[in-house]
């Protein structure tokens, strides 16, 4: 048995070394939990990334990559960061994609990634709380600050009018942020808040909630919840009580859920994810095909993450956190060749030859200040029961 | 005309609501209190059992509506409503005989079968969750609403808008005919008068000759009518999940004792008052304050007494004054 296993072992070892590095990336998302329709295809989004890479034969002389995919479940703090001690310890992964929700986020930048070293690239973590969080260097994201999307949804709703709105937001870091930051930038420009209330995810019955909303009145309500939780309640008793008929949607309310939820009953509610209308986001749905929904929300974020830590290991030369790490900010931004989805062949040859890149990717990647994307919204309404695109800002 | 807004302000948010909602309490806490008054014992496992008889009715309407079978406008559920009343009651009494029988006859303490039922719900728990998971179904189809909040500005011309969903109107007559039912089983019939003997001295009844197994099977057939019906109904009206169903027995217990254990009056006036003190206390009376107030008088808060978060609290609130105070309950119940 023992020399089974020996010669398993020293096979496996040439095996890697012929093939060059083998190198692991963990994907951790909430395949369970409150945004559990989102994560399937932001995952396979960080997936098409990795196999365009490996696939290409470029990386590091030849490394191969596989993904490793674990749950956050977006809400369990401590068992994501099992899950991410899992990925580092045992899995040995040299970066992490991930995590998704932002509470889970911050937990597992404390308790894993900073105390072993690993780089983590967030899609979706938008808790204004995560641009100062103590990360040495080691966390980024593709996805804005909420303080970014506060003001943008502020704008949003001043420019159409609305003078006063009521507020919900589910009770955890990314509801209280957004919500948070939205109230003091529509404050700053002239609207009313008339309140700003909590609710919590998984009740059966929202109608209290909403007789409260209804109570303090407001031209629209504002729902800064989960499409899978509590969020589409609160809009089911505020439809059923004739309470609001039109509503402003954050980026974790928009979904194909959403319209399926509501259909025509929605028809003029209007909201904003994050999204660009650059020329990368076509090209990504091109490579995409049919294969997933490559519009769906922090899809294309998710292969912009899992494609900058790839790009920044090439850049370093290296697959060691330690080193990559300084290389991201330097591949995400400008000066350099212009980088959109499927070109990460390209991108990794420029870097082998020592040459600069400035990666676009599907989202428009441009990293400021503490590492995370200036962010590009898209601003959609609901009209006959579809999601549509008003513009881009 | 702002008289007539707050009125129907109160009535969408508060009355309507707080009525369907006491009805479900009410049907839940009769079940709560027959087995407290009949077997002696506060039966933590109500809530599950409950979630038991919804599950085999949501899959037996899922059943029905494959077949292309419905009752429309009514709910398809209505229809699998006997099926589910079957399968509970086969469960609870399948239970009695594996589990409560064992300790009947060994006259154990009450509070001893208070521990056993824990250790039923837990499994009743993990039974209903092994089979439909542990995530929201919604199983309403038909007509959702007999008033929508826009038409009724529309006919009317008031600003503020009335709803009544068709569940909610269900759940009011349905509870209603129930509790009639009930009551004239056991004022009017030989059996139901036997349980009253049997409920109020046990060793009198077993001299005059009343089988006391057959009461008990009578208890629990009636018990799953009831708990299984409560169950459908809330679920028709909210959304089912096993979870919110074990959380429900915190207000269906303290209706049962608020009213007075053992006392079916006092189960179904507990049920209500739970219900108004948890939809009133909670409500933002910011709204009708102001069509009632002149302007000079207006709250510039919400006027909201206690955040909505805090619902469950109120039913823990109540269930300790009650005891502190009146520990029989308002009708005169056992004490506890």
């Amino acid at each position: 048995m023992k020399k089974l296993l020996m010669a398993t072992a020293t096979t496996a070892l040439l095996a890697g070394a012929a093939s060059g590095e083998e190198i692991k990336i963990g994907i951790i998302l909430g395949f369970t939990g409150p945004i559990e329709s989102l994560t399937p295809q932001m995952a396979d989004g960080a997936e098409l990334a990795i196999k365009e890479v490996s696939d290409s034969g470029k990386l590091l002389g030849g490394a191969t990559v596989t993904p490793v995919r674990a749950d956050s479940t977006c809400i369990d703090a401590g068992a994501a960061t099992a899950a991410a001690e899992r990925l580092v310890t045992s899995d040995g992964v040299k970066g992490i994609m991930g995590a998704d929700c932002s509470g889970v986020t911050g937990a597992i930048l404390a308790n894993v990634a900073v105390p072993n070293g690993i780089v983590m690239i967030s899609p979706s973590a938008t808790s204004p709380g995560l641009s100062t969080a103590e990360d040495n260097g080691l966390f980024f994201r593709t996805a804005p600050s909420d303080a970014r999307q506060g003001q943008v949804m502020a704008d949003i709703i001043t420019d159409r009018g609305y003078k006063s709105v009521a507020l919900t937001y589910t009770n955890n870091d990314y509801g209280k942020g957004l919500a948070d930051s939205f109230k003091s930038a529509y404050e700053a420009a002239g609207g009313k808040v008339t309140i700003s209330a909590a609710h919590e995810d998984g009740k059966a019955d929202y109608s209290a909630e909403v007789g409260a909303l209804a109570s303090a009145g407001g031209d629209l309500l504002v729902v800064a919840g989960y499409v899978d939780q509590g969020g589409s309640g609160i809009v089911r008793a505020a439809l059923d009580a004739g309470a609001f008929d039109t509503f402003e949607f954050p980026d974790g309310m928009i979904s194909d859920k959403l319209t399926e939820n509501f259909g025509t009953e929605i028809d003029g509610s209007f909201g904003q994810h994050p999204g660009t209308d650059s020329p990368g986001v076509a090209k990504f749905g091109e490579i995409v095909g049919d294969k997933f929904d490559a519009t769906s929300p922090f899809t294309p974020e998710s292969y912009d993450a899992a494609a900058l830590i790839l790009l920044a290991m090439q850049a370093a030369g290296s697959s060691d956190p330690a080193a990559y790490k300084d290389k991201v900010m330097d591949v995400a931004n400008a000066p350099g060749e212009k980088i959109y989805p499927g070109e990460l062949a390209k991108a990794l040859d420029i870097l082998a030859k020592g040459g600069d890149i400035d990666y676009v990717g599907a989202s428009a990647v441009e990293l400021i200040g503490p590492g995370e994307s200036a962010g590009n919204y898209r601003e959609i309404e609901i009209k006959d029961g579809k999601i549509t695109t008003v513009r881009y800002r | 005309m702002d008289f007539l807004n707050a009125i129907v302000a109160i009535a969408n948010y508060v009355l309507i609501p707080g009525i369907a909602y006491g009805s479900q309490l009410a049907l839940g806490a009769l079940g709560v209190t027959m087995i407290y008054g009949i077997l002696r014992f506060s039966n933590f496992a109500h809530g599950d059992t409950m979630a038991f008889g919804t599950m085999v009715t949501i899959l037996f309407t899922w059943w029905f509506q494959s077949l292309g079978i419905s009752i429309a406008p009514l709910p398809t559920a209505l229809l699998a409503l006997p099926f589910g009343i079957v399968f509970t009651a086969l469960l609870l009494l399948g239970t009695d005989r594996a589990v409560y029988r064992f300790y009947r006859e060994k006259r154990a303490a009450p509070v001893i079968l208070v521990i056993v039922s824990m250790g039923v719900m837990f499994i009743m728990n993990g039974l209903v969750r092994f089979i439909i998971g542990p995530d929201e179904q919604r199983f309403a189809d038909g007509a959702r609403f007999l008033i929508r909040a826009r038409d009724f500005k529309q006919w009317t011309g008031l600003s503020e808008g009335l709803a009544i969903r068709t569940s909610q109107a269900i759940t009011v007559v349905t509870a209603v005919a129930v509790v009639a039912l009930l009551f004239w089983f056991l004022m009017r019939t030989r059996t139901g008068k036997s349980m009253r003997a049997y409920s109020d001295n046990e060793d009198l009844a077993l001299l005059s000759g009343i089988n006391p197994e057959r009461v008990v099977m009578y208890t629990w057939l009636i018990v799953a009518a009831l708990a299984t019906i409560a169950g459908v109904l809330y679920g028709l009206d909210k959304s089912f999940k096993p979870f919110t169903y074990f959380q429900l027995l915190l207000p269906i217990f303290a209706s049962a004792v608020v009213g007075g254990l053992g006392n079916p009056i006092g189960a179904i006036a507990g049920g209500f008052v739970v219900a108004f003190s948890e939809v009133t206390i909670t409500y933002a009376w910011k709204k009708v304050l102001v069509y009632l107030l002149p302007e000079s008088l207006e709250p510039s808060g919400l006027a909201q007494l206690l955040s909505t978060d805090y619902k469950f609290a109120v039913s823990f609130a109540l269930l300790i004054i009650v005891l502190l105070f009146k520990p029989t309950g308002l009708f005169k119940g056992k004490t506890v």
